[in-house]
């Protein structure tokens, strides 16, 4: 929920930076600083929480906040180029006043249900940007967590987000990470193949774990047999899910899933409490 | 606090609560036979229809007044010379006043069960706190009616602030609510002597049976019914059961820019339409008509219950009426209920 | 019910009783009895037994043929998007078809909606269909429980008592001014052709013509001004099956979401032209309108037109393709404005 009183008008915001992440120039990460500088300091997520970017005039839309609660004074949102807003906001320049609603949604229970737990991380693609969050988040807390491993697959290897990070999570060994791309590409030394199947190699065990898997409908559809295979329960598999959302507080109707609100009760639900839901998503 | 008045008081009284408030009645067309709620504004006040409303509801239900069609919801400037460019605002102006006359039971259950959803939106709430609703009970039903299945009753007063009773030698008003109260006193319609003899609105109604039965009911064993495409293969997926229903309170909001002035405004949407659920992806997870309609369905029945408790159907039968393919909403609960 | 409707009712359930029976179609399109006395439903039938549950009558105001599409799709072998068409005679689906709805199937032919060959047609000569808010108006709103049908009088019920009312006061503004009853194309005829022909067909539209334009912009404004955008007209037409209409398109957003004028006033002029000739007058989209917006007067103004400037009723002739489908470099015909008198004469 906003902090404000009126859960629907945005806070001002400035475009501080803008990073053009992949090679096809369809995914940018925006730096956004809270104009209000009280907003400023007392704004605080969850990772795994959204936002609604607003570009008034445009419109809003709903997207992952990428930065952590812990990186303080700004917010990062990697936004792919796909809707009307979504354009609309690629071709805002640094400096542009822009809104921002939230935060809104559930996010990962990281405070709560996760301390003490080996963390694994399975992610395909742009729906990196929440778990990118987690894992600052969950670097600021090293010594709460166990073991973090992190499987992320993209198409190529310039489709890959926050690189230079990846390239540090690796070196530092405080994140176990298996970063692999679809098919061979000229330069590229890491792993090559999809995630389901990196994923049953690399195996992570299911004791007093987690896992956080977000990505296209596809790949988290294969990417399940293989944690079933090595003894993961539903209850410990965690989902994103994603629907069209316009208010993002449960009222407008638009994200329904059953009974849920994927913008109020979620985004975040276990593969346990998904199974009990229509798949209208 | 309760009131008794002969007719022409009544309507002496209603012309006098117009120095502060608008007020709206259901009024039949003439010509068309159909009710509307018309403005007081617009005609003089109908005695005919005040005192005697026919039977059953307005065409369009009062949902129009909480939710009105469309709302600005904040307002901006595109002109980026200007300081305070694209920072959106709330609206300066307050709505008026509004006494809404001779409401049904249905309908003045349809707000209580809407504020529920929207218990912490400021409009809505705006709207509530701003909107005295001045019930009728009901002494004659229609052939769509179907009020007490769904929990309600033609001598139901839940949403109502004020009820209006003809009784033998005039009409009585009763406050229900403070708010009720307070615009009685108000209008100079308090008499001495008689206390607020029951404010209603805080105590919780025990659930209708319906609410319960439906609760009980396994989801998926609902969703997963074969029913479905039967029930929805005449349907043409048109919104006017969502948009003539009190209780479909779907929206969708969009920015509007006329020179370098800008509105956010909400207007009504339905779960009928494809493009209600479609991505920007172009997935659409109810991209199939059967799905829309099991979605409208399973919202009132089984969605609704499952989280707030009663079903979101007040039986108003203004859908059953008004589909063209006579998809009958009654149909629908029996078909429910048997699973 | 009427004698009339009774035969037919009759004969409607025999013959689609015998088409399912034999397999000659795998289902039978129609109408059963609505749960509301002056309404209907439209009804599939796929069963011998479920023919009997066909009924026809004067109240039967939806046009069938704009199922026709989905429902013979759904016959189809399922397949995905990359898969070849299916090869070798597909199911088909038997139909009733009154004028105005057959020629509806001729346009979904040439617009390649509906193959003809998979339709069985029973052909139906309509005697004009009533809309219940006629019968409403009729009554001044009292409420309906049951009507009786007899071939020129309707005896309607309620708890207020009994009243009379003459079948063809209250038939529909479009069955009033129709000039082909008949179906122009069917495999089976279940009655002897009408011989009904509205001798003033557009007399609507010349009463709007004859308003000056302030007056013509006030009694379209007044006409739309109870629109709430459900899109029963739109959704109720067999000519409206774009993908994605232009109302709901946000890349560019043609058309606002409100109920302010402009935007009200847009949809309805735009999907009024989306159907210049193609529309038949059926009717339907007048007859669902749960507002009682006199929506068809916008189409019946365009197929005038259509009519003066191309000499063409649409749908009466499969084999000429509808007037603004084609187009020909060697055309002809200037380009001319007779309200601004401009002219774009090709070279």
């Amino acid at each position: 929920m906003c902090n404000q009183k009126n859960p629907y008008l945005p806070y001002s915001v400035i475009i501080d930076d803008i990073v053009v992440e992949t090679e096809d120039k369809s995914l940018k990460t925006f730096k956004l600083v809270i104009e209000d500088e009280g907003a400023r300091e007392a704004w605080n997520h969850n990772p795994g929480q959204f936002a609604m970017l607003s570009v008034p005039g445009k419109g809003e839309s709903a997207i992952g906040i990428a930065s952590s609660p812990t990186e303080k004074g700004y917010l990062l949102f990697t936004v792919s180029r796909i809707g009307s807003l979504t354009t609309a906001l690629h071709q805002l320049p640094k400096g542009a006043r822009i809104g921002v609603r939230g935060p809104l949604g559930n996010g990962f229970p990281l405070a709560s249900d996760f301390k003490g737990k080996n963390i694994v991380i399975i992610a395909g693609g742009y729906a990196f940007t929440t778990l990118r969050a987690t894992i600052i988040y969950l670097l600021a807390h090293r010594q709460d967590y166990g073991k973090i491993t992190l499987i992320y697959g993209a198409r190529t290897p310039g489709m890959l987000l926050y690189r230079d990070e990846l390239k540090a999570w690796q070196e530092s060994g405080l994140v176990d990470c298996h970063i692999t791309v679809d098919r061979e590409a000229s330069g590229w030394k890491g792993i090559v193949g999809f995630v389901p199947a990196v994923t049953e190699k690399v195996a992570p065990s299911p004791e007093n774990s987690v896992a956080l898997v977000c990505g296209p409908p596809i790949m988290i559809k294969f990417t399940m047999p293989s944690l079933e295979k090595t003894g993961w329960k539903d209850d410990q598999i965690y989902l994103s899910l994603e629907n069209r959302m316009k208010c993002g507080l449960g009222v407008c109707g638009h994200c329904n899933v059953g009974p849920v609100y994927v913008c109020k009760d979620g985004p975040v639900f276990t593969r346990e409490q998904v199974k009990r839901l229509p798949v209208e998503f | 606090m309760k009131t008794q008045i002969d007719r022409n008081q009544l309507v002496q009284w209603l012309q006098h609560t117009l120095d502060g408030f608008e007020l709206f009645y259901p009024m039949k067309d003439a010509q068309t036979g159909v009710v509307h709620l018309r403005n007081a504004k617009d005609t003089a006040i109908d005695a005919d229809s005040v005192l005697k409303p026919v039977p059953g509801v307005p065409k369009t239900s009062i949902k129009t007044f909480f939710m009105p069609q469309p709302e600005v919801i904040a307002r901006f400037s595109v002109n980026s010379k200007d300081a305070q460019a694209f920072v959106l605002r709330a609206l300066d102006a307050q709505s008026p006043r509004r006494v809404l006359l001779n409401i049904r039971p249905c309908d003045a259950r349809s707000v209580a069960l809407n504020a529920k959803p929207y218990a912490d939106d400021p409009y809505f709430q705006g709207l509530m706190a701003r909107t005295v609703i001045i019930g009728r009970t009901c002494t004659e039903t229609c052939a769509t009616c179907f009020c007490e299945r769904v929990g309600g009753s033609p001598q139901g007063t839940e949403g109502m602030d004020v009820v209006l009773r003809e009784v033998e030698d005039g009409f009585s008003l009763k406050a229900l609510t403070q708010k009720g109260a307070a615009f009685l006193k108000e209008t100079g319609c308090d008499m001495q002597g008689l206390e607020l003899s029951q404010i209603s609105g805080d105590g919780r109604p025990e659930l209708p049976k319906i609410a319960m039965e439906m609760r009980e009911k396994d989801l998926l064993e609902l969703y997963n019914a074969p029913f479905w495409p039967q029930v929805a293969e005449p349907c043409i997926n048109c919104g006017a059961c969502t948009f003539l229903c009190p209780t479909c309170y779907c929206f969708d909001i969009q920015d509007e820019v006329l020179g370098t002035k800008g509105v956010r405004l909400r207007y009504w949407d339905s779960c009928m339409f494809p493009l209600f659920t479609l991505h920007a992806s172009g997935h659409n997870p109810r991209g199939q008509k059967v799905q829309r309609v099991r979605n409208r369905f399973m919202h009132k029945f089984k969605y609704f219950p499952d989280r707030f408790g009663p079903v979101s159907c007040v039986g108003c039968g203004r859908c059953v009426k008004d589909c063209p393919v006579n998809i009958d909403i009654r149909e629908v609960i029996s078909l429910m209920q048997a699973v | 019910m009427s004698s009339k409707y009774l035969e037919l009712t009759q004969e409607i359930r025999r013959q689609a009783r015998e088409l399912l029976a034999s397999g000659e179609v795998a289902a039978f399109l129609g109408f059963t009895a609505g749960s509301l006395s002056m309404t209907t439903r439209p009804f599939v039938a796929r069963t011998p037994e479920d023919a009997e549950k066909l009924v026809w009558n004067s109240f039967c105001v939806v046009n069938l043929a704009n199922y026709l599409p989905a429902l013979l799709k759904s016959l189809e072998p399922p397949r995905g998007p990359k898969d070849p068409p299916p090869t070798g005679p597909l199911p088909k689906v038997g139909v009733l078809a009154t004028g105005c709805w057959s020629r509806n199937m001729v346009v979904q032919a040439q617009e390649n909606q509906v193959d003809r060959s998979r339709l069985v047609i029973l052909g139906v000569p309509s005697r004009g269909m009533v809309d219940r808010k006629n019968v409403v108006a009729a009554l001044k709103g009292k409420e309906v429980l049951d009507v009786v049908e007899d071939d020129h009088v309707l005896r309607v019920k309620g708890k207020w008592g009994e009243e009379e009312i003459s079948r063809w006061s209250v038939v529909r503004d479009n069955c009033q001014s129709c000039t082909h009853p008949n179906p122009v194309i069917y495999d089976r005829m279940l009655d002897t052709p009408s011989e009904r022909a509205s001798q003033a067909p557009f007399a609507q539209i010349e009463a709007i013509e004859a308003m000056s334009a302030n007056e013509r912009w006030q009694w379209f404004t007044q006409e739309f001004s109870s629109c709430i955008r459900c899109y029963a007209c739109r959704n109720a037409c067999p000519l409206c099956y774009c993908t994605t209409c232009f109302v709901d398109d946000n890349r560019p957003q043609w058309v606002g979401k409100t109920l302010k004028n402009p935007d009200v006033l847009t949809f309805h002029i735009l999907r009024a032209f989306h159907c210049a000739g193609r529309c038949t007058d059926c009717g339907a989209c007048e007859s669902v309108c749960p507002m009682g917006i006199k929506v068809r007067l916008l189409t019946k103004k365009l197929s005038k037109d259509v009519l003066t400037l191309f000499g063409v009723e649409a749908g009466m002739d499969i084999t000429i393709p509808a007037p603004f489908t084609t187009y020909a470099p060697s055309d002809q015909n200037p380009f001319e404005c007779d309200t601004c008198s401009s002219t774009n004469k090709k070279e």
